[in-house]
């Protein structure tokens, strides 16, 4: 038998049924629904008469368009202010209601970011295909999971059906060797390969994210780097399980327990690559040579280390690129301005999908302690990721650290990364955000975004404009 | 689905690279737990000079006049001619709703995100990636002349430029079986129920763990 990546074997032990054209039926093991990209599909269920496969391998929470204020989550749906939102909402509640499928409701402490919950419950385990109406599902991948974000009708597809029609991706490594230098992040890694390979350079590829640099990351860290393989045009993005991988998941409310672990762990331990596996494509990028990131521009891509000049639109060789930059430097309002620390920033941002997790909490109150937030800002907000989340912040004092330097301690929620409910930028106003895209209007109209690790927004958040944390630290 | 054959119609050209899904509907307008009435907020911040609410009348609104579904010639457009990674970013099933509900019935590229392409074909809207080079011809040939219309043949997998120069496309069997038929992808995948459940069967042996009833 001839050696298998990580993604042939995945996509293998799912394969239900290939066809000739090179498309196939999928298995999907778990489903993670929410308020968003799920009331047409249920929808369409009712509309067909249709029943959900198997109610056991969905979970829902409601996260895109919660509020994150404590006095309008004081009575749960009821207390949404804005009315669309909370028809969404309360139709999430009812779908589920209606077909029996587990929700963690406003109410309850496990409900989050749907890719804060999922791992954090267990929910999500090594070896599994996982998908959401959400293209950020590919954080799942951290766990040797073959996940990755669907449409609305595939969410359909998936209830009705359990299965998926598939084309499989081709193989791409993205391999970081070294080490990391100090308060340089897994933010900073994922950042420094989107730059390197840009947006659409991962676009039909799965990509298996490894090397030391990668091996050495936490279980938050390896999912803030799969979270980002769809910025990088990838739908899937993967690491291998190792014993990280295994002590994250023991214990947690789904994972298996007893016999059923023993046996669950046997078959995890092959979830890696085999040495001679073939990828047709190999990228690699050293870890020393990865400095804090910062996006100056609309696209993921369009990132700098923090001591680099902003490029220029006349210095790029490309026309089309050329032509994107020169979007980009007036959406962003860089005129007269060269560097990172010429821009001055009227928020920050610190949460979303990518970094609401413990980890990048703790990270991030280590780098404001004792400090207070710039006075020239007008907003610093920390979003956890999920109700526990916050409870176990909050355990640790985090939350007052956040405080006595300045920053609001919010309710967990996707919040201003996609600005789908009251928190967002104003127009031409500077953010920076630890969420995952910058694109024209994401976090509000005429918004401009600057993606960074928690530890670079934090220390953005003390010096009110963009500095190195390494020299923030040092004072 | 409706089904998609052939299809000719008027093209416009949208000139911008790496088009994302917030600029194809802006996520305000996700809100809706409906399937239709996105088109009049399709590219809601490049068409519009003002901030776009749901459930707004856009009539009134501020437009900008450069944008290219605001230029008299190009109203009625079915055809929307793209740039590379044309709707890269999120998942959302909101942005081939808003085109079809706009009016488009194909989009022309030289190369789409993963999750659109695929979203597109769920829709009835048939994406085709060509060759950068013929996309730029079409681009040409749709400037030069006004009401230029392109023909796009799915049967025959062609694409039919203004001239009557002619560009051969790829795309899977099965989808353009769904396509060209309207069929609806659910009931073709029930057909197989038996291949899902002696499946199953073999995975809860091999896999038990992957198959525990979760309590609330």
């Amino acid at each position: 038998m001839s050696a298998k990546t990580l993604y042939d074997k995945l996509w293998d032990s799912h394969l239900v049924q290939q066809r000739d054209d090179g498309s196939a039926l999928i298995y999907i093991d778990l489903q993670l629904l929410h308020e968003v990209t799920s009331p047409q599909a249920f929808e369409g269920l009712r509309l067909a008469g249709r029943k959900p496969w198997r109610v056991s391998s969905s979970l829902a929470t409601p996260d895109h368009n919660v509020p994150t204020t404590k006095t309008e989550r004081m009575s749960g749906v009821d207390g949404i202010e804005d009315p669309v939102s909370k028809i969404q909402v309360t139709t999430l509640d009812d779908n589920c209601n209606e077909f029996g499928i587990t929700e963690f409701n406003m109410k309850d402490i496990r409900q989050g970011i749907v890719h804060v919950v999922g791992p954090e419950q267990g929910a999500t385990l090594p070896g599994m295909t996982v998908v959401c109406g959400d293209s950020h599902t590919s954080t799942h991948g951290a766990f040797g999971a073959l996940a990755h974000g669907i449409g609305t009708s595939e969410v359909e597809h998936v209830l009705a059906t359990q299965c998926l029609v598939q084309k499989k991706s081709r193989n791409m490594l993205v391999r970081v060797d070294g080490e990391l230098s100090p308060w340089v992040s897994a933010k900073d890694v994922v950042l420094a390969i989107i730059g390197a390979i840009g947006t659409a350079g991962g676009t039909g590829f799965a990509i298996e994210f490894g090397g030391t640099g990668i091996q050495s990351l936490s279980m938050e860290g390896r999912m803030t780097v799969c979270n980002m393989a769809i910025e990088a045009g990838a739908r899937v993005g993967l690491i291998a399980v190792d014993d990280t991988t295994i002590d994250y998941v023991k214990g947690r409310p789904y994972a298996p327990k007893g016999e059923q672990w023993d046996m669950a762990v046997a078959a995890w331990k092959d979830l890696v690559s085999d040495k001679d596996a073939k990828f047709e494509e190999v990228v690699v990028i050293k870890a020393e040579d990865i400095k804090p990131q910062v996006t100056w521009g609309t696209s993921p891509e369009m990132v700098i280390a923090i001591d680099e000049a902003i490029p220029h639109a006349e210095d790029q060789k490309d026309p089309v690129k050329k032509e994107g930059y020169a979007r980009a430097w007036k959406y962003m309002g860089l005129e007269g301005k060269t560097t990172l620390a010429d821009i001055t920033l009227d928020r920050v941002f610190i949460g979303s999908c990518t970094n609401s997790r413990i980890e990048d909490l703790r990270i991030a109150a280590q780098v404001v302690k004792g400090r207070k937030v710039a006075s020239t800002l007008k907003q610093a907000i920390v979003v956890p990721g999920s109700g526990l989340v916050k409870a176990q912040a909050e355990k640790e004092g985090l939350h007052t650290i956040f405080e006595e330097a300045g920053l609001e301690w919010r309710e967990p929620g996707c919040s201003m990364c996609l600005a789908m409910n009251a928190d967002k930028l104003g127009a031409g106003e500077h953010c920076a955000s630890t969420s995952n895209r910058n694109f024209e209007g994401r976090q509000g109209f005429g918004g401009r975004t600057h993606l960074v690790s928690p530890a670079m927004a934090a220390a953005a958040a003390i010096a009110g404009n963009f500095v190195d944390v390494n020299e923030l630290v040092k004072h | 689905m409706r089904p998609f054959t052939k299809h000719s119609g008027l093209a416009a050209p949208l000139d911008l690279a790496n088009v994302d899904t917030d600029m194809i509907i802006p996520k305000q307008f996700l809100k809706s737990i409906k399937r239709t009435g996105f088109g009049k907020n399709l590219f809601d911040e490049l068409r519009y000079e003002d901030e776009g609410q749901p459930d707004q009348e856009c009539d009134g609104r501020p437009i900008r006049e450069d944008f290219v579904l605001n230029q008299a010639r190009y109203q009625g457009a079915s055809v929307l001619l793209a740039r590379q990674n044309f709707g890269c970013g999120s998942s959302r099933e909101h942005a081939p709703w808003a085109l079809d509900d706009y009016g488009f019935r194909s989009i022309i590229a030289p190369s789409f995100a993963d999750i659109f392409y695929n979203n597109c074909f769920k829709n009835g809207l048939l994406p085709i990636v060509l060759h950068p080079d013929e996309v730029d011809q079409l681009f040409s040939e749709v400037a030069l002349r006004e009401g230029a219309e392109i023909v796009v043949d799915l049967e025959n997998q062609t694409v039919t430029s203004p001239s009557g120069a002619q560009f051969e496309f790829v795309v899977d069997n099965f989808r353009k079986h769904c396509l060209l038929n309207g069929l609806d992808d659910i009931g073709l995948t029930l057909q197989q129920d038996a291949a899902i459940r002696r499946y199953e069967e073999r995975r809860m042996q091999e896999a038990p763990w992957l198959f525990l009833s979760r309590e609330q």
